[in-house]
């Protein structure tokens, strides 16, 4: 078991239930969240395949009105709050961030694991309201139709969410701390891979952003439960307070779910195109950038709710000023790309998915943050195709990329690079035609969260089903060839990739204190030497 | 208890480091804190300045009394606390408990003032809902749901707040401060000096402003 002079690796180190269970080593509560997010991701993606299959004819053959409700509403609340904000952070980033930057744990490893066991009892909550019957106000929780109207369970759903919002709040306390504290010696703020200033960026957010989601939730429930509030306008309450709230927290909350996926594309893009990233500080700045300005931008999902004009106006140039950090980034992994030593390994392909897909997220951003034409397409397809191709198209693609990067260092296995490959194009084609038929739906005018439509707009439904049906297949594929990688997959040696980064100097997978001594930084990050001839770096 | 037993944890290199982050990560919680309350703040802000009148109504009805003395308790438990972890940096270890326990006692003095006030609201029909006080202006409701959620929540943080000087004090008790480590201490006292701060919000926004309207 034991080697004769290194520690034994984290996996080995204690194979009982309750070593998983009771564990405080950031790297096993990593994958514990990686199990859990994949469980909230299948049921999540059910109910979405559920949806497409009801939207193959314009009637409402395979479901009706109130179970589409519910349906939409789980795949909402699911992947949101249970799969996409934990996804990168909470998986990846528990899993890399004490090594990138040379510690040996999180700096409260104890709230670490109270962190994964909130997410899991807010998790138990939102499965249980499922169970017990769902519900159906879409995952907004619009006031005063879930406050006073909604005959379905919103209180434990909501409560659920608090729960596990409270999970992220310490999850991000934790990595503020972690990277401000215990960087190893020599590894100043200049020198950290990027994918610590995303995450850094992501944990003020989530700090910031999350307990004002809790206020909010908790009194939509006060106010369902006791029928008197602040939300009603039966009282005067205002409906449109609950909407300033809620998209207060849920807009930066859309950068909780992109920022962390642009810190796994600098990692990716430098370590296959073998160069130095390009502007390393335009890069790092952008995404501080991004989570600044992420916070002053909510008002523009509330054009049409009785804003005024002029803050109208102030919300749509706020959010085309976010355009700017994002557009940065783009153009810098672009350069880095320019005269670089390219391979398309299968995270590289995944990234470069995620640049194309991300700018098209991006670019029909604009559209929408424009005023007039946000009222005419406004609560159509239009803006389910926009956010899917920024949360889907970008996010979920960096994650398959970051998790095939990072897989040896994590099991200390190599996937099979073929089938890597072929997953991330189909995944490519496959989110493609699902999302690309549903931004003309929503310009020609078809409404979102309905079950029936016009005729006219089966044969784009209909493209967009098939789209699904390989989409699935781009996601089920990794999932059996990753755990097949578990027991038949080559070992890894601990830098597979011949990349930089601290993360890369230890074995794979890397003992349980993850550095058998302190690593000492002495250079800047991305340090990639060209290739011999052979086609290896030497890092 | 021996004296000197190790105190840094296994991911800290030197007990300054594990001092430093635990003072950011207290500060850090703190300011989640504040959004925390800032959503209840911003819905008082609108519906101050939607429904004016009735609120100036409704904070008539609030008991200034209790309010001012749970202010002075509150402030002056502030005081003590800041005293405990003075005694503690100090190494005057008996001072430490003395100092806990009137915050304590303070602190539970403030629930007791409340709990008198919180009757007396409930039988002068402050409740929001169909027994509330119909004298007043219906949206005088929206002030006293506020008032309920705010000072609740508030008295909530409080007993939380209790319950880790509790920990403090038995800890204090078996001489596990000294000057050289007492960043629990320290800690603990920021939340409760973070505690008596929304205090020192509520109170003018809920007993004094317009009162003489």
């Amino acid at each position: 078991m034991e080697s004769t002079n290194q520690e034994r690796n984290y996996l080995a180190d204690g194979n009982t239930v309750g070593s998983w269970l009771l564990t405080t080593d950031h790297k096993r509560i990593g994958v514990l969240y990686l199990f859990s997010i994949l469980f909230f991701f299948v049921i999540a993606a059910a109910a979405a395949a559920l949806m497409r299959l009801e939207l193959l004819t314009p009637q409402g053959d395979l479901v009706l009105s109130d179970t589409y409700n519910k349906l939409f509403t789980i795949h909402g609340v699911l992947m949101v709050w249970f799969f996409l904000i934990p996804s990168i952070p909470a998986v990846l980033g528990n899993f890399i961030v004490p090594l990138m930057i040379g510690a040996r744990d999180v700096a409260f490893p104890k709230l670490n694991l109270l962190s994964w066991y909130l997410f899991l009892l807010g998790g138990c909550f939102a499965v249980h309201a499922i169970i017990i019957g769902g519900v159906d106000t879409g995952w907004t929780f619009y006031t005063p139709y879930s406050s006073a109207y909604s005959n379905s369970h919103v209180v434990e759903m909501a409560l659920g969410i608090f729960i596990a919002g409270f999970g992220s709040i310490l999850t991000g306390l934790n990595f503020i701390i972690t990277i401000q504290k215990m960087r190893a010696p020599g590894l100043t703020w200049f020198r950290l891979p990027l994918f610590i200033w995303s995450m850094f960026a992501t944990s003020v957010i989530l700090v910031l952003a999350t307990p004002v989601l809790a206020i909010t939730l908790a009194l939509m429930c006060v106010e369902r439960l006791w029928g008197v509030g602040i939300f009603n306008p039966k009282l005067g309450g205002d409906p449109v307070l609950f909407q300033h709230l809620f998209w207060f927290y849920s807009h930066p909350a859309v950068y909780i779910m992109i920022l962390p996926g642009m810190g796994v594309v600098s990692e990716v893009i430098t370590c296959f195109s073998r160069k130095k990233i390009f502007g390393y500080r335009f890069v790092a700045f952008s995404s501080v950038a991004i989570a600044v300005i992420g916070f002053l931008v909510w008002g523009h999902h509330m054009f049409v709710s009785s804003q005024s004009l002029y803050a109208g106006m102030v919300f749509s140039i706020l959010s085309f000023l976010v355009a700017i950090p994002s557009a940065i980034k783009v153009f810098n992994w672009t350069a880095t790309l320019y005269r670089g030593s390219i391979s398309f390994a299968t995270p590289m392909l995944y990234i470069l998915g995620f640049i194309g897909l991300f700018t098209v997220g991006g670019l029909t951003g604009l559209f929408l943050a424009a005023l007039a034409v946000d009222v005419h397409v406004h609560g159509t397809y239009f803006v389910i195709a926009h956010f899917h191709y920024i949360m889907v198209g970008g996010m979920v693609t960096a994650f398959m990329g970051g998790l095939h990067y990072w897989w040896p260092k994590i099991t200390g296995r190599l996937y099979p690079e073929k089938w890597g490959q072929l997953s991330a194009l189909i995944l490519f084609i496959g989110f493609n035609l699902t999302f690309f038929p549903q931004f003309i739906l929503g310009y020609l005018g078809m409404p979102r969260r309905v079950y029936e439509y016009a005729p006219e707009f089966q044969v784009y439904n209909v493209l967009s089903t098939a789209g699904a049906g390989i989409l699935g297949v781009g996601y089920l594929l990794p999932l059996v060839y990753l755990l097949w990688s578990l027991r038949y997959g080559k070992r890894a040696d601990a830098n597979p990739w011949h990349a930089t980064g601290l993360e890369w100097k230890t074995s794979s997978p890397p003992p349980k204190h993850n550095f058998t001594e302190t690593p000492v930084v002495t250079e800047d990050a991305y340090h990639y030497p060209p290739l011999d001839e052979k086609g290896e770096g030497h890092a | 208890m021996p004296e000197q037993k190790s105190i840094v944890a296994e991911q800290f290199d030197t007990a300054e480091q594990q001092s430093e982050a635990a003072h950011l990560g207290m500060w850090t919680f703190l300011a989640t804190e504040v959004l925390f309350f800032g959503g209840l703040f911003l819905a008082y802000l609108v519906y101050r300045h939607f429904y004016f009148d009735a609120f100036a109504a409704a904070s008539r009805h609030t008991d200034v009394l209790f309010g001012t003395m749970n202010s002075i308790i509150l402030l002056t438990s502030s005081l003590t606390m800041a005293l405990a972890v003075f005694s503690a940096a100090e190494n005057y270890r008996r001072s430490v408990t003395r100092w806990l326990s009137l915050t304590l006692l303070l602190g539970a003095a403030f629930l007791v003032v409340k709990g008198f006030e919180y009757h007396k609201d409930i039988a002068g029909h402050l409740v929001p809902g169909p027994t509330f006080d119909p004298a007043l202006p219906s949206q005088a409701q929206i002030f006293f749901w506020l008032y309920w959620t705010m000072t609740g929540l508030h008295a909530l943080h409080l007993l939380i707040g209790l319950a880790l000087l509790t920990v403090m004090f038995f800890l204090a008790r078996r001489g596990t401060f000294s000057a050289n480590y007492h960043t629990p201490l320290t800690l603990a006292g920021l939340y409760w000096h973070f505690v008596d701060i929304v205090w020192l919000f509520l109170f003018p926004l809920l007993y004094l402003v317009q009162r003489h309207l």
